[in-house]
């Protein structure tokens, strides 16, 4: 699908008057950014349900959501800033609401990892994290209404365009784009929820043949959540 | 429930009171960071926005180390354990510790606000002092109860004040960010202008869906 997005956007999309060949990166840019939004909301549901129901799933759910929506973060900031620089000129533009709202969004999540670090035990470093979760996920769309009020419109106003603004042959491509790149996004949850599913067990099992019954055996340093 | 956090917030301003740990560090780290400005801005006096930045910037970051040593004490003494021993319910821990902080930040800017009129801002403090000290209880509203749940949150933590520091700071960038635009118009050279009022709605709004967010979720802090 991604690919597929990817052949719309260098061979069917007309290229944009103003700012030519670059505009493209307008079909990774845009499409990341909502996903990796969307993805901190969902992070957010799944914690909710986590300290509803106490099940390890939800809470390793929203880790996962999370922790692929921080690596899409870096990867918008980059793209943005590739944009930025391309179409404005700069590589950060402060008076920008977008760029302002998505790096504090950024930072805050950019803390999830120090705090579960920092709790020992596990059940509590779940709690907390759910709940921390919960608190950011609705700091996302509050923080995008703050500062979105402070400043005065420079950036190509998504909503906009997808109202109406852009011509169907781009609409079908940025479609096509979100498309893929949800699907990518979900692809990799569930490979990585598959992946610390079968660690898990072959942890397990390994334990069972050494016969040792501690718990000690883990390598190295790790806070993701355990089933 | 009133009785409850009555007798809570009493026994944080007693403790305060008695040990006078938090506020003063406050006052005096606020005052320090006027003296940082000063020289680091290379200014005798600030005005309008650059005024209402160094002014919300100090006070923020004063915020922070009373946020730090928000639940140290019952962390240490076993406070927690007596708190959820007792047949109470667990939000009046969260409007006793909110409202202590709120009463902190005041005591601060009592002495804060006056002493940065003194040593940095330009035009005479007196001219907007009603809509000034308006715009700063919203503001210690929103600290307050955001800096609560922060709180809540590190305090069990191995770092703790990193964690602190580390997620204070982007949660309160709004409100922040807001108090600052809402102030501008009031410490302008010639004359106070009208306060912005988008942005004391956008105060008010913050503080309430904190409040409702850390109401809801603070419960699951307490539980050990």
């Amino acid at each position: 699908m991604l690919t597929g997005a990817f052949a719309l956007v260098f061979f069917y999309a007309p290229l944009d008057v103003d700012q030519g060949f670059v505009q493209k990166i307008f079909y990774v840019h845009v499409p990341m950014a909502l996903v990796a939004l969307v993805g901190f909301i969902v992070g957010g549901a799944f914690a909710v349900m986590h300290l509803r129901t106490r099940e390890s799933k939800w809470d390793m759910r929203s880790y996962v959501a999370i922790h692929l929506s921080v690596i899409l973060a870096v990867g918008v900031l980059v793209t943005g800033s590739i944009w930025a620089r391309a179409s404005w000129g700069h590589w950060w533009v402060w008076d920008e609401p977008m760029l302002v709202s998505f790096l504090i969004v950024f930072l805050l999540y950019a803390t999830y990892w120090p705090l579960r670090f920092a709790l020992e035990d596990k059940e509590k470093q779940a709690r907390y994290a759910s709940v921390f979760a919960v608190v950011a996920g609705a700091f996302v769309p509050l923080n995008f209404a703050a500062v979105r009020m402070a400043e005065q419109y420079i950036h190509p106003q998504t909503g906009a365009t997808i109202a109406g603004g852009l011509p169907p042959k781009m609409a079908l491509t940025f479609v096509v784009a979100l498309a893929g790149m949800s699907l990518l996004f979900v692809t990799l949850c569930k490979y990585e929820l598959a992946s610390k599913h079968a660690t898990y067990r072959l942890r397990a099992l390994r334990r069972r043949l050494a016969g040792d019954d501690d718990e000690l055996t883990l390598t190295g340093r790790s806070a993701a959540p355990q089933l | 429930m009133r009785s409850t956090v009555a007798a809570l917030l009493a026994k944080e301003l007693t403790l305060e009171w008695r040990t006078r740990e938090a506020v003063p560090a406050m006052v005096l780290f606020s005052i320090a960071t006027y003296v940082v400005f000063h020289f680091g801005l290379d200014r005798d006096r600030v005005v309008g926005d650059l005024a209402a930045g160094v002014l919300w910037v100090t006070l923020l970051f004063a915020a922070i180390l009373g946020i730090n040593r928000m639940f140290v004490a019952e962390h240490e003494q076993g406070g927690f354990d007596g708190f959820l021993l007792a047949p109470v319910d667990r939000t009046a821990m969260l409007i006793a510790k909110a409202t202590t902080l709120f009463c902190f930040l005041c005591v601060v800017e009592l002495v804060a606000v006056p002493a940065f009129a003194l040593l940095l801002l330009g035009p005479p403090l007196t001219q907007a002092l009603p809509q000034l000290v308006l715009v700063l209880l919203l503001t210690n509203v929103g600290i307050a109860v955001v800096g609560t749940l922060v709180a809540g949150l590190a305090i069990q933590t191995r770092a703790r004040d990193l964690i602190v520091s580390l997620l204070a700071l982007p949660l309160l960038v709004p409100v922040v960010l807001a108090a600052t635009r809402a102030a501008t118009p009031l410490l302008q050279d010639g004359g106070a202008g009208a306060l912005p009022g988008n942005w004391m709605a956008i105060l008010a709004i913050y503080d309430l869906l904190f409040a409702l967010i850390a109401y809801a979720v603070f419960d699951f802090l307490l539980e050990d």
